[in-house]
Formats: C-alpha cells, sequence, structure tokens
C-alpha cells in the first residue's frame, strides 16, 4: 500500500517528469456489490512499456480496461475515481468514448480476428474512422501495420485469406496490426501471449520491444520473465490493491514489498 | 385373446426377472464375491429374453396372420373363378367374408360365402389360439434360458447393454424407415399420376383445372393439371410471409441480444416464445376474420380492388407466425458470436451500430440464413393459415391484392370428400406432394449445410 507521503513524493515526481502519458487517481472499481479494484494511483509513462503483475483476480486486468472504458460494456461495473490521458480526464461526460477507444487500442487474451479477410481485419478501424479517403491510401494503412506488427512478409500474399486461418501466433500479431492500423497512442495488451507458443510468445515480445518506439504500452502478463524482458515499469496488484510500481529492474531485484519479493520469486500467486 | 397374450407377457416377464434376480441372488451368496455381474443384471437379462423374443413373435404373427387366412379364403372358392378377379373384387368378396363372419350381414349372401365366413370365424380362433401357445412356449424358454445363464462368469451386465444398443437401434430406425415409407408412398401414387398426366403439363402447364368428373356422368370441368400457377401462388404468399418476416424477425434479435436490457429481455422472449405456440389454425381465424376485411376496408378507402381472400392477409398473418421463428434463431446466431469479438470492435473505436453492421452481422450470417431458409421451408410447407384464408382459384398472378392458392391448399381441397385412387384428380395432390417434399428438402439441407459450417468459423 501507499501511504500519504509515498503519494504526494510521486506526485511531484511526475510533475517534473513531462513523459507522464495516463494517470489513474484513486481509481476504484465495483462490479455491482462486490469491489474490484482500492482507491488505485498509477502513473503510465509514455514510450515505454508498463508492465502489470500479480496474482490471478488482483485487478490487474480491471484497471488495464478502465484505461479505454472497456468497462462500459459491462451494465454492472461502475468505475469512480480520476483517469487521465494527456491531462484530460477519460472519464468526462464530454469525452467520446469511440474517440477515446480509436487513441486507446487493445488488444486481447485470445486472438480475437474478424471472420474476415487479412485485409479487411485491418481495413476495419481506418475505415469506420475514416483516416484513408483512397483504396490506395487504404492499401498503404494496411501495409504499414502489418509491418509494423511485423507480419507482413507472412501474410503479404494472401491478405484476402480469412484471418481466422492463420496460426495462433500469427492471429495475435494480426490483432497487433488492426490495432495499430487506427494509429492509438496508446496500446493496452491484456496478457497478449497466453494463448501463444513459446516461439509465438518470442516473436510478440520482440514486437513490443519495437513498437515502444512509437506508442505506450501497458501490458498484462502472469509471465515474471515476460514483465522482466519486455517492460520499464512494472505494477504489482493484488486483491484490488496497488502493492507497489517501479522500474522494473529495481522490481525484479529490490522490491520494497515482502508480497512483491514473495510473488516474483513464486512464493505464492 | 391377443390383449390377454400381451398380458400374459407381461407377467411372465416379471415372473422371468424376479425369479433371475432371486437365482442369481442365492448364487452370489454361494460364491462370495467372485460373480461377475450384480443380480439385478440377470434379473434384466432374464426378462429381456423373455420379453422381447415373445412380442417379435407376436409383432410378425400379427402383421401376416391375415394376409395368410385371405389367401386361404380365396383358395375356398374355385380357381377359375378367383383367377377371372381383378385385385379390387378379391378384397371386395373378402371384405365381404369378414362383415358377415362378424355378424353383419348385407342382403342375401350365396352358401359358399356363408360357408367361407364359418371357416374363417374356425380359423380365427386357431389362429389365435396356436399364437397363444406360441407365445407362451417362447416366454417359457425364454425363462428358463435366463435362469440357464446365471453362473458367476456368466456377463449379463454387457449382455443387458448390448441389449439396450439394439433397442436404441431399433428406435432410431423406426424414424428412418416411415419416411422411407413415407416416401415410397408419395412416389409410388405419383408415378401413378404422371402415368395418366404427361409429366410435361404438370411441370409446365399454366392451368390448374383439377374438377374432372369422379363417375361417368358427373358434371365437371375436362381438367388440366399445370401445377406451375399453384407453385406461383405459394411462392407468391412465402415471398410475402418473408419480406415481413425476415426485417421484423432479424431487427428483433438484434434489438434483444445487443440493446435490450436484461429486464426488457425477461419480458420479451417468453411472449415471443408465446407467439410461437399460437395453434395455426388460430393464426388462420386471425387472418380471416380480423387481417382480410382490414385490408380490404383499407385498400377500398385507397381506390384499390381487393379480393376477400387477399394474399396480402395469408402472407402477413403467416409473417406472425414466423417472426418468433427466425428471431430465436437469429438470436441463437448473434449470441454465439464470441464476446472478444465485441470487444475487437468496439476496442477499435466502432460504435455498437458499427460492430453490429460490420462485425456480428457478417459473423452470424450463416446462422441467421438457415434460419431464414428454415422459416421459407416452413412457410412454403405451412398449411392450415393458407387453407383458411388464401383462395382456391390458381391463377397465374402475383398481385398481392389478389387472391392465389397454394400447394398445400389444393393438396387439401383435393383430398377431401369423395376421392378415387385411380383418377388423376385425387392422384394429383400426391404429386403436389411429392414436389413440395423435394423443395423442402432441398432448402432445409441447404440450411442445414450453412448452419453447420458455421459452426466451425470461430
Amino acid at each position: 500500500m501507499l501511504t500519504d507521503t509515498t503519494i504526494e513524493k510521486k506526485l511531484t515526481a511526475m510533475a517534473n517528469d513531462p513523459k507522464i502519458k495516463m494517470r489513474g487517481n484513486k481509481v476504484n472499481v465495483f462490479y455491482g456489490e462486490k469491489q474490484a479494484l482500492f482507491d488505485v494511483d498509477l502513473d503510465v509513462p509514455g514510450n515505454a512499456v508498463m508492465a502489470l503483475i500479480g496474482p490471478s483476480g488482483c485487478g490487474k486486468s480491471t484497471f488495464l480496461r478502465c484505461l479505454n472504458r472497456m468497462n462500459d460494456t459491462i451494465d454492472i461495473c461502475k468505475v469512480t475515481g480520476d483517469i487521465t490521458l494527456d491531462g484530460e480526464d477519460i472519464y468526462d461526460p464530454k469525452i467520446d468514448v469511440v474517440e477515446l477507444r480509436a487513441r486507446v487500442g487493445m488488444v486481447f487474451q485470445k486472438p480475437n480476428p474478424f471472420p474476415k479477410s487479412i485485409y479487411e481485419n485491418i481495413a476495419y478501424g481506418p475505415r469506420i474512422h475514416g483516416l484513408t479517403k483512397t483504396k490506395a491510401e487504404l492499401d498503404e494503412v494496411v501495409e504499414s501495420s502489418l509491418r509494423k506488427a511485423a507480419i507482413w512478409e507472412e501474410v503479404k500474399d494472401r491478405l484476402q485469406e480469412p484471418g481466422t486461418g492463420l496460426s495462433g501466433g500469427q492471429q495475435q500479431r494480426l490483432c497487433i496490426a488492426r490495432a495499430i492500423a487506427v494509429s492509438p497512442e496508446v496500446i493496452l495488451m491484456d496478457e497478449p501471449c497466453s494463448a501463444l507458443d513459446p516461439i509465438a510468445t518470442a516473436k510478440v515480445e520482440e514486437l513490443i520491444d519495437e513498437l515502444r518506439l512509437n506508442f505506450t504500452i501497458v501490458i498484462v502478463t502472469h509471465s515474471m520473465q515476460q514483465a522482466a524482458r519486455v517492460s520499464q515499469r512494472t505494477a504489482m496488484f493484488h486483491l484490488g490493491n496497488l502493492v507497489e510500481e517501479g522500474p522494473t529492474d529495481k522490481m525484479f531485484t529490490n522490491p520494497d514489498t515482502k508480497l512483491t519479493q514473495d510473488y516474483i520469486t513464486g512464493r505464492f500467486g | 385373446m391377443v390383449a390377454n397374450t400381451f398380458l400374459v407377457i407381461f407377467l411372465l416377464t416379471i415372473v422371468g426377472y424376479v425369479a433371475a434376480r432371486i437365482h442369481a441372488k442365492s448364487v452370489l451368496e454361494k460364491v462370495g464375491a467372485q460373480m461377475h455381474s450384480r443380480p439385478i443384471y440377470h434379473g434384466v437379462n432374464a426378462a429381456i429374453w423373455t420379453g422381447v423374443p415373445a412380442l417379435i413373435i407376436i409383432l410378425f404373427w400379427l402383421m401376416f396372420q391375415n394376409t395368410v387366412i385371405n389367401q386361404l379364403l380365396l383358395g375356398l372358392f374355385e380357381p377359375s373363378r378367383i383367377e377371372a378377379m381383378t385385385s379390387a373384387d378379391k378384397s371386395l368378396l373378402i371384405s365381404e367374408i369378414r362383415q358377415i363372419a362378424a355378424g353383419r350381414i348385407f342382403g342375401t349372401p350365396e352358401d359358399m360365402v356363408l360357408a367361407a365366413a364359418q371357416k374363417l370365424n374356425d380359423w380365427t380362433w386357431i389362429a389365435r389360439a396356436s399364437m397363444f401357445a406360441v407365445v407362451l412356449a417362447a416366454c417359457l424358454a425364454g425363462v428358463a434360458f435366463g435362469l440357464r445363464a446365471i453362473g458367476p462368469r456368466f456377463r449379463a451386465r454387457y449382455s443387458v447393454e448390448r441389449s439396450l444398443n439394439a433397442f436404441m437401434i431399433f428406435c432410431s430406425f423406426v424414424a428412418i424407415f416411415t419416411t422411407i415409407g413415407i416416401i415410397a408412398s408419395l412416389v409410388y401414387e405419383s408415378y401413378q399420376f404422371f402415368s395418366m398426366v404427361p409429366a410435361y403439363e404438370f411441370f409446365f402447364g399454366l392451368r390448374w383445372e383439377p374438377q374432372i368428373p369422379l363417375r361417368a356422368d358427373q358434371v365437371a370441368g375436362l381438367g388440366a393439371f399445370g401445377a406451375i400457377p399453384v407453385f406461383v401462388g405459394t411462392f407468391v404468399i412465402a415471398t410475402i410471409a418473408m419480406v415481413f418476416a425476415v426485417p421484423i424477425g432479424l431487427l428483433t434479435a438484434i434489438y434483444l441480444t445487443e440493446y435490450a436490457d436484461h429486464r426488457v429481455r425477461a419480458t420479451i422472449k417468453p411472449l415471443l416464445e408465446i407467439l410461437a405456440g399460437v395453434p395455426t389454425v388460430v393464426y388462420g381465424f386471425f387472418a380471416v376474420l380480423i387481417v382480410a376485411p382490414l385490408i380490404r376496408d383499407f385498400g377500398t378507402g385507397l381506390g384499390l380492388d381487393v379480393a376477400p381472400r387477399s394474399a396480402l392477409a395469408a402472407g402477413g398473418v403467416m409473417a406472425i407466425m414466423l417472426i418468433p421463428f427466425i428471431s430465436s434463431l437469429s438470436d441463437d446466431a448473434l449470441a454465439a458470436v464470441p464476446r472478444a469479438m465485441r470487444e475487437g470492435s468496439y476496442a477499435m473505436g466502432a460504435t455498437k451500430g458499427e460492430t453490429i453492421r460490420k462485425v456480428l452481422l457478417p459473423a452470424a450470417l450463416p446462422g441467421i440464413m438457415g434460419g431464414i431458409l428454415l422459416a421459407l421451408s416452413r412457410a412454403i410447407g405451412e398449411t392450415m393459415i393458407v387453407v383458411m384464408a388464401a383462395g382456391l382459384i390458381a391463377s397465374m398472378n402475383i398481385n398481392p391484392l389478389d387472391s392465389v392458392t397454394t400447394v398445400t391448399v389444393q393438396i387439401v381441397t383435393l383430398l377431401i370428400g369423395d376421392s378415387a385412387f385411380d383418377n388423376p384428380k385425387t392422384l394429383s395432390a400426391f404429386a403436389l406432394g411429392l414436389m413440395l417434399f423435394l423443395i423442402t428438402l432441398v432448402l432445409n439441407v441447404l440450411a442445414l449445410t450453412i448452419v453447420r459450417k458455421y459452426r466451425e468459423k470461430y
């Protein structure tokens, strides 16, 4: 748990650090009667990868889904507190949730390509947001998105084949490409590798590392090694509370709390 | 006698069960824990051995008893007389004998027939008595067999399992054979029809006037058996029904799965199911007594000429019948689209409407199409509504405000009242039925193929 003094310290630190992309302030989430998150304060640095770790049911996915208001799609879910994107409150009634989600994209645990062709999967976002004017422009967006997601070489000759026909790892990279295609600022990833084999996982991790240059990434993961490999900052959740947050190196070598120490060394969780 | 026989089989089966179970128990006590099957299996096994063969014997006996006796009866008459008879005459003679044997004498029958009736009564008694004896013997043999088989190593458990297996196979074949029988009779009667009326007239003829005389002295039309006007009528009504039912059903399904909150859904779904449970004859009342006059008044108000039994009324009411069907199948198809698809689309910044149009509908389309095709085949085969609300005269007409007839209506009218099965008028009903069956079969196969394909999709 963060004490008031540490919050104050962090607030000053953040004020000095212009790179904070998203900021959660006293975020509480309720599913009906049940509270899933308790007063979470967490900052997401820009152009970096932040890993959210913690045992199952600790609220890390819930927090992730607050960042692009995916929780809105669940009727009984209620969010209190502030979450800002570039200083703008994303739960402000004036904010258009559709625009927000175009700026904060998401990749899910299980690859979920639409049952359409590979091309149509990528073109979906640009089309609904009217990002391109001509077919040539759209083609270009599709190609560059697939390239950025490091899957272009594998699919360039079969763009009209269904996206569901790809292997699991390819499907996940297709989903990442689909998210990139609308040029978001932040990409949220909810255990993106949990349904993939080690080789596909390695490819996706490599990709995440490259994407950091252009995007801010928040990734939920159950794999300590993955968090250590891909992230610059790590936040540890437990039972709906943020336990500890800091640079990944420090978290994995010299964590502040015993809980984190025990979790990353596999003593519980 | 037959009822007594069944009673005996039933009682002996119980006796076999109890006896075998008691015997198995005593064997079990003697040998200790070494027995393969528990006593109850030995009991059931003995019961099966007692009852099943006897029932099979009774079934075949009853199936062939009359045929055999009929042959024997005909054998009483001089061969030359029998040879001169047609099969219709023979069955007439046999039914006369049977009527007399049952004590219903009409006019003054010839002595030969009276003697045959007497013989018939004797033979029937003999047949029943011998059936009883045979069945009793079979039962007792079954009990004995079941009891003898009991032993520590006898695998009564598997034996019972196999019997159950056989019974299930039998049950599944009942439906199959019945279907084959129905198709065979359709095909046979249609064949008779096509030997009287050329096939090209039926398939390509533009006039349908089946009111030909049954007897030589009857006043009736000359007859024409061109099926096209009848099928045109069916398709007009089915099209009207689909035009109303598909959008309404589909939009209902979309609203219920995607927009309605929990309480609304919990109210509307059961109401739709009630709609699906309304008997079609009630829809028929509704069409003919309320909808048709309403449309007629409304049309007259607009200066249109509307028939009292307009295709629009029949099709419109049929649409109401189909709405719950389409909406519940589309509902299933939409609900089967994984939540991940919706979330994927929302996470791209798509609105609900965009998600539905561009992701959910395409993904659920095969299921929805399957539902629509099944509904269409129901619309084509629907009978009661159109019998009550559609017309009888077949005309080449696609005006929804006019009266049209349908295949099902024609089949019903052709088979009601006097019918002779050597007459194309009656037989044409079977040809129509066969066509209808083939059309709905193709539609159903198409629908099921599509539905199955979409199951593999995600």
